[in-house]
């Protein structure tokens, strides 16, 4: 399943964090998916939140560069191997794994991952082929 | 007392007036016949050579000012010929180009007989080992107290700045008495001296510092950490290099050098010259240099004068230590940075990657000038996916324009858009937090 991620830039500074999360906790939005990569100066929080579009205008609001993306989000088998097997399906295709996290898993028996491909229409749709798009909104969001 | 020059350094009021008097005259003659910008300037105040009959005449002539080292670079303000010019040094000017001044041999020599002097009134002799810890190159400091320690038969080690350890280890094994260099330097070496507990182990009597601004605080924590005697110098390339000014044994202010360079402080707003003691613009004219001579140099130092009678028999006047700019230029790790040319460096990023919203940030901690240079990014520089590398690059892609500008290192950080302070829709480009006077 397509969906909307959060990139939020942050400076490396005392309680920038926790500003984001904590204006969000305010307005009620539930953080499904965190992804932190930082370097000394400088933190990307990347996020997926049961309501993209006002989370957007909130952290925006505190003054703070946030953009939107698609990425995708799928329940891998939680058993060994399955990573593996997920990921043969996009090297077989030719698809490169950009970046990916986990998410919180409200289905049973399945570890749920947020993936960034270097062409998500092309993942998803390979996906659907595979019968392996496999979630519902309501897999990630708590609505 | 020693002097160098006993005649000219006690030289009675009135004599040194006549002898300034002779030799300002020529100076305009010599400007107003080879430096077209000079010339221009008489031309159009309606003034010739021969209205400057003595220094009575100096509040007359025409102001000239760094801008013009730009509009002439690089020897476009030079008074002789190339071939008379056998040095020429250089530092940053209020934009990227460099500002350049040269020097014939005879100015070499009384740059150096004007160092000199200062090493004799501290007490430094022939027998003495100096340490010229000022950066060597275009630079003017390490080779104007080289010539001055030269001079006066002193032996030098030109070690020129940097590695803090090797000078430590060379001021021990060579044996060392003096120790010239920036005092922000001389704080950061006594701190290693007392880390290592060499302290005992050192020759030293007497540092030379200057080329940046610094403390009665700051000079007795470097006299206690290395235990020896600390002085100030004063200079600048446009008008000499250091050696302008110097202060004797005394330490009541610096005396500048009368018979090479007149003195005034003016109203830096409306250019009129101030009473003896008043604070303002402090403006040199050179009566003694053949190759770049300057006639009222607005140096943008804010200090006053006094003439009062100084133990050490001198009879040249004194200034204080300047105790501010009447521009925007900062001195940072000796190093003159001028907002303007952070501002043109970042013009210059391209595309809309960046805004030219920005502010600096200097502080001085442990003794050693921090410098930070915030810079707005533009909300459509970042991607929808923001990628951490691309902010990086950038990063350092502005570091290293502003390293190759300024000369000296600068700390980015990249931040928010509209994220730096405005004042009346304005943003306060300058935070200065070091308290240095």
């Amino acid at each position: 399943m397509i969906i909307t991620q959060l990139s939020v830039f942050l400076e490396n500074k005392p309680g920038r964090l926790f500003d984001v999360t904590d204006a969000l906790a305010e307005s009620g939005i539930d953080i499904s998916a965190l992804s932190l990569s930082e370097t000394a100066e400088y933190g990307v929080l990347r996020l997926i939140l049961s309501n993209p579009e006002k989370a957007k205008q909130i952290i925006s609001d505190l003054g703070v560069v946030v953009k939107t993306t698609k990425t995708l989000a799928v329940a891998i088998d939680d058993i060994p191997g399955g990573m593996a097997n997920f990921l043969k399906i996009f090297n077989d295709n030719g698809l490169d794994v950009r970046y990916m996290y986990a998410c919180v898993g409200r289905v049973s028996g399945k570890a749920l991952m947020v993936v960034k491909l270097s062409d998500t229409e092309k993942g998803e749709a390979i996906l659907k082929e595979k019968g392996l798009d496999n979630l519902k909104p309501t897999d990630i969001y708590r609505i | 007392m020693p002097f160098l020059n006993e005649k000219i350094e006690c030289m009675p009021k009135e004599q040194l007036k006549k002898l300034q008097s002779e030799r300002l005259v020529k100076t305009v003659e010599n400007c107003y016949k080879n430096v077209e910008c000079f010339r221009k300037r008489m031309d159009e105040k309606n003034l010739k050579p021969e209205d400057i009959k003595g220094i009575e005449d100096l509040h007359k002539l025409p102001f000239s000012y760094k801008k013009d080292l730009r509009d002439y670079y690089p020897y476009g303000l030079f008074a002789v010929n190339m071939k008379d010019v056998v040095r020429v040094h250089a530092s940053s000017g209020t934009t990227g180009k460099r500002i350049v001044v040269g020097y014939t041999e005879k100015d070499l020599d009384m740059w150096a007989d004007c160092v000199a002097r200062m090493f004799a009134e501290i007490g430094v002799t022939d027998k003495d080992i100096v340490q010229v810890s000022f950066g060597y190159g275009l630079f003017t400091g390490g080779f104007g107290l080289h010539a001055g320690a030269e001079k006066i038969g002193a032996t030098v080690i030109p070690m020129s700045s940097g590695n803090t350890s090797l000078q430590i280890q060379t001021m021990i094994d060579f044996k060392a008495t003096v120790i010239c260099c920036t005092p922000s330097y001389a704080m950061y070496l006594g701190e290693e001296v007392e880390r290592l507990g060499v302290k005992d182990q050192l020759s030293l009597k007497y540092g030379i510092f200057g080329a940046e601004p610094w403390t009665e605080d700051m000079r007795k924590a470097i006299e206690n950490s290395l235990n020896i005697k600390a002085y100030d110098i004063y200079g600048l390339s446009e008008v000499m290099g250091p050696g302008v000014a110097c202060e004797c044994k005394y330490q009541n202010g610096m005396h500048v050098w009368e018979d090479n360079f007149l003195v005034e402080i003016i109203d830096p707003e409306t250019g009129e010259v101030l009473p003896e003691g008043e604070k303002g613009e402090l403006v040199f004219t050179s009566v003694n240099k053949e190759a770049f001579p300057v006639i009222r140099y607005r140096t943008r130092d804010i200090c006053s004068l006094k003439t009062e009678k100084c133990k050490c028999g001198r009879t040249h006047i004194i200034m204080n230590k300047p105790t501010g700019r009447s521009d925007d230029m900062l001195i940072i790790r000796g190093v003159n940075v001028f907002p303007s040319q952070i501002e043109e460096v970042l013009l210059k990023v391209s595309g809309n990657s960046i805004t030219p919203n920005y502010q600096i940030v200097v502080d001085r901690v442990n003794n050693t000038d921090t410098f930070e240079v915030n810079v707005e990014m533009s909300e459509s520089f970042l991607e929808d996916d923001i990628d951490i590398k691309t902010i990086e690059k950038m990063e350092k892609s502005i570091t290293e324009k502003l390293r190759s500008t300024l000369g000296i290192g600068a700390k980015v950080h990249l931040v928010n858009p509209k994220s730096i302070e405005r004042s009346t829709g304005k943003a306060k480009r300058v935070i200065d937090k070091r308290k240095l006077v």
